[in-house]
C-alpha cells in the first residue's frame, strides 16, 4: 500500500514553502549584506502589510473554496472615493466609510455568487472586477488621485519604533485568527469549504457563511487599499492593478487551498512575507527589474503545484476502501 | 410486515408508505415498527426500496400516501433537520464528517456553546461534553482530535457520539461494517448493544446477514419497493431471508439467444490492487455474456475501471486476445478494442449538453479525421452516426440538432450504445447498462446485447439485477469485497445460490483476519 509514501509527501509538500523561505533568506543574506538586518525586515513587513491584509480577507473566501479576483478593483474603488469625496473629513470618519464601502462592494460579490449559484465564483468576480475597475476609471476621469496630508501622515507614523501600517496588520491578523479559531462561524466556514451539503445538512446557512466571506474580504480589500495609499500618496489608474494575482499567491503558498476547507491565516501571512521577501532580495541584488515576474510567477506555480499535489493526495487517502486490508 | 399492534403502542410505527418517482413505484405500502430498545433488521437487494424508505423516515423525501407516529404522535417531517429534531439519528456509509474539523467540532459543529457575554466557542464546555460522548462509545481520543485522522470505525463512532449528543432516540444505521474491519465491526455490536440497553431504537440496514441476525431482535425484507416478509430473529435464517430477498420470479423479458463462445479474448489473472480487488481471475471468449453480480460495494464497478485503464492496479495480469495488456489506459485499452459503458451516463458516459451526433462521433473523431491539417470528414462521420444509431434505434429523426439532455433515459443509453459501436470494439464492459430506464427500453438494451454477442463481441456485464444477469448471461461471476466468491454455468442458475455467493453471511476472512489482528 502506499499509504505510507503518500504521508511522508504530504509532509514534504506541507514543509515546502518553509523550506523555501529559509532557502530564500539565506541565499539573499549570502548575495548582500545590508538583506539580514532589522531595519530591512521592517520594510519587509511594512511593503508586504497590504498584500497581507488583503490575502487574510481572501482565505476566509478560499476557506469556502471560493475566489475573489475584484479585491484589487475593491482597493481602488475605496482608495478613488476616499480621495475624490472624503478629502475634508477626519479620518477617524472617513476610513470607517471606506471599510463600509469594502463591505458593500464584498456584500455585491457575495449576493451574485450565491443567487448565480453554479456559477463559479471566479467568473462571478472577474465581472465585478471589471465592472469596479470600469466604475473607478470613470469616477477618476484616469487621472491621478491624491489623498490628504493627514493620510499621508499616518503613512509615516510609528508607535513603538513600529510602523503604522505593521500595526495594522497586526491587528487584523489577531483578529482574524481568533475568528476562523474560536468563533462558531469560523469553524462553519471550514465546514462548508470542506463539504457544503453536509455543512446545510448540520444545519448550517451556508449561504449566510458564503455571503459573509465575501463581505470580510471586500472590507479587508479597502483596508488593504488605505495601508498601500498612505505609503504612496497618489493613486493613478493602475492603483491595485492585478494586484489579486500576489494576494491570492500569499495564501495559496501558506497552506490555503483553493479547493476549500484546508488553510489559516498563519500561513497566509508566512506566504504574503515570503513574496516580498524575494523581491526585496531582488533588489537588493540589484537583480534586473524584468525578472521579477518571472520570479512572481514561479512562485505562484509552486505554490498552486503544491496544493494540486496536496489535494490528490488526501483525496488517495480518504477514498473509502472497499476491502479492509488489515494491517499487522 | 405490517404493524401487528395497530394500536400504536411502538415508539415508532409506518404505516403504508408508498412513493414514486416518475411514475416508477418503488415503494409500496411499506410499514415497520420499532419499540424503544429494539434493533430492527432491515434487509433487501439493491434497489428493494430500503433507501427510500430510509429517505422517507429522515425527512429527504415525502411519502405519496401513507403514515408515520413517533412516540403517539403523528410524525411528517419535512427535513433532515425536522427528522433531527424528532430524535433521529442516521449513520450514513458516507459519514457525515467534517475531516478538517476536530472532534469536539464536528460535534457541535451545528450548535457551539459559546462563552459568556463572548461570541468565541467554549472549548472547556465542548471539549468535557465530547469526552462524555466518547466515552459512552469507547473512543480514548481527545475531543481535538482532528477527525481526518482517525481510522474509518473511529470516524463511525464520533458519528454514533453525535447522535447521543442531540439525544437521539432512534439511531438509523446504513451498512455500517462494509469499511470496518472485523475489531471494528465487533466493537460496533457492542455499542449497539448499549444503545439498546439505554432505550434507544436501531435500525440496522445491512447485506451482511450474519451480522443482522446477531444484532437485530427482529429482521424485516423488502423487495422490489414492498414487504417481503419479515419477524422475530428467533423464526428467520440465513437461507429464509435470502429466498424472501430473491422471491420467483418470471422472466420472459428476456430475448432468446443462441450461444457458440468462440476464443477467449480477455484474461484477467490475479488482479490485484490492495483496498480495492484481491486476485481477480476471469476469461471471457467471444460470443459470451459473463455476468459479474454482486452487492454495493462488492468491487465491481471498481474492477471494470481497472480492466479499462482507469484506475491503477498493483499485480496480476491482462491479456487481451493473448496479448498482454501493459500500463493499460483507456486509450490504450480502446485500441485493444475494449469498450465500457460506465454506470454513470450522466456523469461519465454522456455530454448532456451535446447533440446525438457528436456525443456519438466523440470517441472515433481520430479515425475520421484525414490528410495532414486532420480535418474531420463530417459527410462520412454524419452516415455512419445514421448508420449506428439506426441499429440502436434511438428514437430521434434529428441526430445532429437533437440534444441527449432531452432524450429519456433508455434513449441515451442507446447513445452510448451507438458511440461504441461506431469503433466496433470487440469486448463490451457494461456497467448498469439498464439502472433507471423503463421496461420497455430494457428490452431494447437486452436485445442490443444480444445482436452484439451474435456479431462476436464479448461482454462483462455488471448487473445487481439478478433477473437480468440469470435471464442474459451464460456465466455469472461473484463478488464480495472486492473478490471472486463463485461462478455459475447457465442452466445451474440458482438466484439463491448466487445471492449467498454476494454475502458475506457474516463470516469474512475469518481466522486469518483476526490472527493478522491479534
Amino acid at each position: 500500500m502506499q499509504v505510507g509514501e503518500n504521508r511522508t509527501t504530504l509532509l514534504l509538500l506541507n514543509a515546502a514553502p518553509w523550506v523555501a523561505f529559509l532557502a530564500v533568506v539565506v541565499v539573499f543574506g549570502v548575495l548582500s549584506d545590508r538583506f539580514l538586518t532589522i531595519q530591512n525586515f521592517m520594510n519587509i513587513l511594512t511593503q508586504s502589510s497590504h498584500i497581507a491584509i488583503m490575502a487574510i480577507g481572501i482565505t476566509f473566501v478560499l476557506l469556502t473554496a471560493g475566489i475573489d479576483l475584484s479585491v484589487g478593483a475593491i482597493m481602488y474603488v475605496a482608495v478613488a472615493v476616499l480621495a475624490l469625496f472624503l478629502g475634508g473629513i477626519p479620518v477617524v470618519i472617513a476610513f470607517p466609510l471606506v471599510g463600509l464601502i469594502g463591505v458593500a462592494l464584498g456584500a455585491m460579490n457575495g449576493y451574485f455568487v450565491i443567487k448565480l449559484r453554479g456559477q463559479h465564483p471566479f467568473i462571478v468576480t472577474l465581472a465585478t472586477l471589471f465592472i469596479l475597475r470600469g466604475a473607478a476609471i470613470f469616477l477618476t476621469d484616469t487621472r491621478m488621485v491624491f489623498v490628504e496630508e493627514s493620510v499621508m501622515s499616518l503613512g509615516r507614523t510609528s508607535y513603538f519604533g513600529v510602523p503604522w501600517a505593521i500595526w495594522v496588520f497586526a491587528v487584523v491578523f489577531v483578529i482574524a485568527w481568533i475568528v476562523l479559531r474560536e468563533t462558531p462561524f469560523g469553524r462553519q466556514i471550514y465546514a462548508v469549504g470542506q463539504d457544503p451539503t453536509a455543512a446545510a445538512k448540520a444545519g448550517i446557512n451556508v449561504p449566510r457563511i458564503l455571503f459573509s466571506v465575501y463581505c470580510i474580504c471586500g472590507f479587508l480589500a479597502a483596508v488593504g487599499g488605505l495601508v498601500s495609499i498612505a505609503q504612496v500618496a497618489a493613486a493613478s489608474s493602475t492603483f491595485g492593478f492585478q494586484i489579486e494575482f500576489p494576494v491570492i499567491a500569499a495564501a495559496v503558498l501558506g497552506g490555503t487551498s483553493l479547493f476549500g476547507g484546508r488553510g489559516g491565516v498563519v500561513g497566509t501571512v508566512f506566504g504574503a512575507v515570503l513574496i516580498q521577501t524575494v523581491q526585496s532580495g531582488l533588489v537588493m541584488t540589484n537583480a534586473t527589474p524584468y525578472i521579477y515576474p518571472l520570479v512572481t510567477a514561479v512562485i505562484i506555480f509552486l505554490a498552486v503545484l503544491i496544493d494540486g499535489l496536496r489535494t490528490s493526495i488526501l483525496d488517495t487517502l480518504g477514498r473509502r476502501k472497499i476491502r479492509v486490508e488489515e494491517i499487522a | 410486515m405490517t404493524p401487528p399492534h395497530a394500536g400504536g403502542e411502538a415508539f415508532l410505527q409506518a404505516r403504508e408508505l408508498s412513493k414514486s418517482f416518475f411514475g416508477v413505484k418503488v415503494l409500496k405500502e411499506v410499514g415497520f415498527t420499532l419499540d424503544k430498545g429494539e434493533v430492527l433488521g432491515l434487509v433487501g437487494e439493491n434497489g428493494s426500496g430500503k433507501s427510500t424508505a430510509m429517505n422517507i423516515l429522515g425527512g429527504i423525501h415525502q411519502p405519496d400516501s401513507g403514515q408515520m407516529t413517533l412516540a403517539g404522535k403523528p410524525y411528517r417531517p419535512t427535513g433532515p433537520k425536522d427528522a433531527q429534531r424528532a430524535g433521529l439519528a442516521f449513520i450514513h456509509q458516507e459519514l457525515n464528517l467534517f475531516e478538517n474539523l476536530s472532534i469536539e467540532e464536528n460535534v457541535f459543529i451545528s450548535g457551539f456553546p459559546k462563552r459568556r457575554g463572548l461570541p468565541l466557542i467554549n472549548r472547556r464546555k465542548i471539549g468535557k461534553e465530547t469526552k462524555r460522548l466518547l466515552d459512552l462509545v469507547d473512543l480514548g481520543h481527545p475531543p481535538g482530535t482532528r477527525v481526518g485522522k482517525l481510522s474509518q470505525g473511529e470516524r463511525q463512532l464520533v458519528e454514533i457520539a453525535k447522535a447521543l449528543g442531540f439525544d437521539a432516540k432512534v439511531i438509523i444505521f446504513d451498512e455500517p461494517t462494509t469499511s470496518l474491519s472485523r475489531r471494528e465491526s465487533e466493537k460496533l455490536f457492542t455499542i449497539v448493544g448499549r444503545l439498546k440497553a439505554q432505550g434507544i431504537g436501531v435500525i440496522y440496514i445491512s447485506h451482511i446477514l450474519g451480522d443482522v441476525l446477531r444484532v437485530c431482535d427482529s429482521v424485516q425484507v423488502l423487495r422490489d419497493g414492498a414487504v417481503a416478509g419479515g419477524g422475530p430473529r428467533a423464526s428467520m435464517s440465513i437461507d429464509k431471508i435470502i429466498s424472501m430477498m430473491v422471491g420467483r420470479k418470471i422472466g420472459n423479458l428476456f430475448p432468446p439467444r443462441e450461444s457458440h463462445p468462440g476464443e477467449v479474448v480477455l484474461d484477467v489473472a490475479g488482479l490485484t490492487q490492495p483496498g480495492v480487488v484481491k486476485d481477480v481471475s476471469l476469461s471471457l471468449r467471444s460470443g459470451e455474456v459473463l455476468g459479474v453480480s454482486g452487492l454495493m460495494g462488492a468491487g465491481r464497478s471498481e474492477l471494470a475501471r481497472i480492466l479499462f485503464g482507469l484506475d491503477p492496479f498493483k499485480s496480476g495480469t491482462i491479456t487481451v486476445e493473448r496479448e498482454p495488456l501493459e500500463n493499460p489506459s483507456p486509450e490504450i485499452c480502446m485500441a485493444r478494442g475494449l469498450a465500457f459503458l460506465t454506470e454513470d451516463r450522466r456523469a461519465e458516459g454522456l455530454l448532456m449538453e451535446a447533440s446525438i451526433r457528436d456525443n456519438v462521433a466523440l470517441s472515433s473523431l481520430n479515425s475520421y479525421a484525414r490528410g495532414l491539417s486532420h480535418r474531420l470528414s463530417w459527410p462520412k462521420l454524419d452516415r455512419d452516426v445514421a448508420e449506428v444509431s439506426d441499429k440502436v434505434k434511438v428514437n430521434t429523426s434529428d441526430y445532429i440538432r437533437m440534444l441527449v439532455k432531452h432524450l429519456s433515459g433508455g434513449n441515451q443509453q442507446k447513445v452510448v450504445f451507438a458511440k461504441w459501436l461506431l469503433r466496433q470494439p470487440s469486448i463490451f464492459i457494461l456497467d448498469e447498462p439498464t439502472r433507471g430506464i423503463d421496461v420497455g427500453a430494457k428490452l431494447e438494451v437486452y436485445k442490443i446485447i444480444n445482436q452484439l454477442v451474435l456479431d462476436g463481441a464479448a461482454i462483462l456485464f455488471i448487473s445487481s439485477e439478478m433477473e437480468e444477469l440469470i435471464g442474459m448471461c451464460d456465466r455469472i461471476m461473484v463478488m464480495n469485497r472486492g473478490e471472486v466468491t463463485g461462478f455459475h454455468e447457465r442452466g445451474d442458475f440458482d438466484g439463491e445460490r448466487i445471492l449467498e455467493t454476494a454475502m458475506s453471511v457474516g463470516l469474512r476472512e475469518p481466522e486469518q483476519a483476526d490472527r493478522k489482528e491479534r
